[in-house]
């Protein structure tokens, strides 16, 4: 198949958003007729280059997108589309409230003057859905579809479309294991005729079974491409991993010396659907990590602990004691707090001043009778909260939403602080913040250990997942799949982290 | 948690040193541009009080000025409960419908001998009620505010013509007439009790954790929830306080009337108060905006009818002029605070 001329070049493409290189000069040449899998760690630029060749994104000038061997300037979706290239994303991008055939044909309706052609839309779309061997109609509506059946719409919106180059971003990550062999025999049809398809994944199993090619990118750029016999998991999570540890992340407490006994534990944590049967334990002054990909259920996992979400099953207790979390405010009245991963729609009141924000947990407890204020309390927590935590700010009656992502985040750690937990949950506690405030972080998590707080990590940065912490659990598919560090356990690396997130050694076995 | 502020804060002390200068001309900014929001519409306010005294030269008399706020008192208590309720993002349709009940219940009350200052509690409690049944529905059933309170501006409207048999009840004798129509220290009641209004809600709104949870929630109802608030006792408490400031709406209406009429009293009112708080520069998906700004709202919505008046112009063009100043007023309010504001 690689014979044939390349329908895709990616050319030196980078992309810089403000603060942040996403890409550099990254390449990628696909072939017709071939599965051509994209890997990379959470960040490393997977989607960025994806949205790229999808128009979502402008690429830095200077870098190239040839098809079929002529430059193209892709400066929006619909561009994207008249050259033929679609992208089926995790999070499906279709209108439940309509039927198929709609669906499909969303925007480019057929009309028969000023009105839609309604029977004209149905015909051509039926022709396509038989054509890949589906049991539903162009008339279904698609609320009434499982998730594996919207994903054949989505596919299937792609060939009305005339695609020849189709983009997919990890698609078996809803579906069932039979829903995903009934997919990869549609993608092999869909080779055999001819399309490109790029095939993003996280699982290794996927990857040997479809892909002729690998490429690999790591920190925004391309670390190179595996072909054929080459494809092997330790190559793959070498390359994926590939950087050396900064003394950046050194980690300043020793867990072994200072770990206590176990103050805090969670039993068989499930919500029947994202995450299931999770159970682990917290030692006073240890720093545990949550490691695993996205869509793993590290998040939810911790919503569920948190009280934010309803779980089916499980049990809290916090030094011995049985917690009964219903809401986040019964988590938070036990000492049991939570660090959203979303500071900006969960998390901070972007309108309120700064002191409003740092002081919002604990307001009732400083407050006169009747629910009164106390303003002299809280101007000088606020006062102690930026001093403490070097937020750079004018004042205190700044509103929060016009500080920088790290000035941000250290006012929502202060406001958690302020009610002096003794579980602190971190969801991404350095997401979108710059370097100095990082490590300020990273300073302030291993005092907090010192000082007997449970705190429990959830990262996508290895690097910082394996700097920071004594222990980490690893999650894949909603489970908790593996630990390393502690007793008995593989030490806290890089690869070993890797490995069992992607579920490297149950392929190989 | 001392040992970790002790920790870094040594490392900080250089980097905010070197930042006071640039932080002092940032702040003289941020404080600037607070103040224009705080004024918010208070110049619209003023340059409509001098057109109309250059048009009809009696505007600006002691008089007429306290016929105006006596006739923006009442859209000032309504509007004051509807601020609550705009602030969480949410929107009270009722309260016209629940003034006409309440007055009618005040009327009804101020009919029992010897005992007619009852009226006046059982007016309020019974927009209390009815405020409670909005936020019980809209708090706990989780249904839209939009919905639960258009459903309530009928139903409540029907009470109100149940209660009085359908037809206009009257007391002559109203014990609390005063209410209506005396004044204390040359100021008519009803704005002392509207200023009272105001005053009360700025108390809850700024100097009270209430008041923090009202804005919190409004801003980020999910981040308020993670925050341990307790949004559904913030939204009954809104919908309950908007309640009870129509019932006190109620009590002013009928001490002003001596009477009370389910089908006629307060219809559309929930539209003047809304236009009030829209126009006092406060957020209509909630978190931003003071009652302060209400207030101007509300009388520069009593200065356009009084003025209008004066100078002559017809009923029918008082709609439309008012109509456009509102949309004028917000949409130069939105180009001035650019980027700063969400209305």
């Amino acid at each position: 198949m690689t014979g044939s001329a390349p329908i895709l070049e990616m050319k030196d493409i980078s992309k810089t958003f403000p603060g942040v290189k996403a890409l550099s000069n990254v390449s990628l040449t696909v072939y017709p007729g071939e599965i051509h899998a994209l890997m990379g760690e959470n960040g490393a630029g997977k989607s960025t280059l994806m949205k790229i060749l999808s128009g979502a994104y402008q690429a830095d000038s200077g870098g190239e997108i040839r098809i079929n061997g002529q430059p193209v300037t892709i400066d929006g979706p619909l561009t994207a589309r008249h050259h033929g290239i679609s992208i089926i994303y995790q999070e499906l991008s279709l209108a439940p409230n309509l039927s198929v055939a709609e669906n499909m044909l969303l925007g480019r309706e057929h009309t028969s003057g000023p009105m839609v052609d309604r029977r004209s839309m149905e015909k051509a779309c039926q022709t396509v859905l038989e054509r890949l061997g589906v049991h539903f109609k162009a008339t279904t509506k698609v609320s009434e579809l499982s998730m594996a059946e919207r994903q054949l719409v989505e596919i299937a919106r792609a060939l009305i479309a005339n695609s020849r180059i189709l983009v997919m971003d990890e698609p078996t990550t809803s579906l069932s294991s039979r829903e995903t062999e009934a997919m990869f025999a549609l993608v092999r049809q869909l080779r055999a005729e001819g399309l490109a398809i790029i095939y993003i994944s996280h699982r290794m199993a996927e990857i040997y079974e479809l892909a002729e090619r690998v490429s690999v990118l790591r920190d925004g750029s391309y670390v190179g491409t595996l072909v054929g016999d080459e494809i092997s998991a330790e190559r793959l999570v070498q390359m994926m991993v590939g950087r050396d540890l900064s003394s950046f992340y050194k980690k300043e407490h020793d867990a072994h010396q200072s770990r206590g006994p176990v103050m805090f534990a969670v039993r068989s944590m499930g919500d029947g659907v994202r995450v299931h049967d999770c159970s682990f334990e917290l030692h006073e002054g240890e720093v545990l990590g949550i490691a695993g990909l996205v869509g793993a259920g590290r998040t939810e996992l911790a919503r569920l602990i948190y009280g934010a979400d309803p779980r089916t099953t499980g049990e809290v207790f916090l030094e011995g004691k049985r917690l009964s979390i219903a809401e986040p405010e019964d988590a938070i009245e036990a000492g049991v707090v939570y660090l959203t991963e979303d500071r900006k729609n969960l998390g901070l009141f972007l309108d309120l001043t700064v002191r409003d924000n740092v002081n919002v947990n604990v307001l009732s407890r400083d407050a006169r009778a009747g629910g009164v204020l106390n303003l002299k309390t809280a101007k000088q927590r606020a006062a102690a909260a930026i001093r403490a935590l070097g937020i750079r700010v004018a004042g205190d009656v700044v509103p929060v939403g016009s500080l920088s992502g790290g000035n941000q985040q250290k006012v929502l750690l202060s406001r958690l602080l302020e009610t002096k937990p003794k579980v602190l949950i971190l969801d991404e506690p350095t997401r979108g913040v710059d370097i100095g405030a990082k490590s300020e972080i990273y300073r302030l998590i291993d005092s907090l250990a010192r000082n007997g707080v449970g705190v429990i990590v959830i990262s996508s940065e290895l690097p910082e997942i394996v700097g920071i912490c004594d222990r980490v659990l690893v999650m894949r598919e909603g489970r908790l799949a593996g630990e390393v560090g502690g007793a008995g356990h593989p030490p806290v690396t890089q690869e070993n982290i890797i490995t069992i997130a992607t579920g490297v050694r149950e392929a190989a076995e | 948690m001392t040992s970790p502020n002790e920790s870094s804060a040594g490392m900080q002390a250089t980097g905010v040193k070197g930042a006071d200068a640039a932080s002092q001309s940032l702040q003289r900014r941020l404080a600037w541009r607070s103040t224009l929001q705080a004024i918010g519409m208070l110049p619209v306010l003023i340059i409509l009080g001098i057109v109309f005294e250059l048009m009809s030269g009696r505007f600006l008399s002691f008089q007429n000025l306290s016929i105006v706020m006596q006739q923006a008192s009442i859209n000032t208590v309504l509007a004051a409960g509807m601020t609550f309720v705009i602030l969480t993002g949410g929107i009270d349709l009722s309260v016209g419908s629940i003034l006409a009940a309440s007055a009618m219940v005040a009327i009804l009350g101020s009919l029992i001998p010897d005992w007619g200052m009852l009226g006046i509690p059982a007016a309020l409690l019974a927009g209390l009620g009815l405020g409670l049944v909005n936020g019980a529905l809209i708090a706990f059933a989780k249904l839209p505010p939009f919905i639960v309170t258009l459903g309530s501006l009928t139903a409540v409207r029907g009470l109100a013509r149940l209660l009085g048999g359908d037809t206009t009840q009257f007391n002559p004798q109203l014990p609390f007439a005063f209410i209506g129509n005396g004044t204390l220290f040359g100021l008519p009641w009803l704005v002392w009790i509207a200023f009272a209004v105001v005053i009360i809600s700025w108390f809850i709104l700024r100097r009270t954790v209430l008041g923090v949870h009202i804005y919190a929630v409004g801003g980020n109802p999910d981040a308020a929830r993670l925050t341990g608030i307790k949004v559904w006792a913030v939204l009954l408490f809104v919908y309950a306080f908007s309640g009870l400031a129509a019932g006190l709406g109620g009590v002013m209406s009928a001490a002003r009337l001596f009477a009370a009429n389910g089908l006629q009293l307060g219809q559309s009112y929930e539209l003047d108060a809304i236009a009030a708080v829209i126009l006092g520069g406060t957020s209509f998906v909630g978190g931003i905006g003071s009652i302060w700004g209400t207030l101007i709202g509300a009388l520069i919505i009593a200065i356009l009818s009084n003025g209008l008046i004066l100078v002559g112009v017809s009923d029918i063009w008082q709609f439309i002029i008012k109509g456009l100043v509102i949309i004028g007023a917000v949409a130069l309010d939105r180009y001035r605070l650019k980027g700063s504001a969400r209305t």
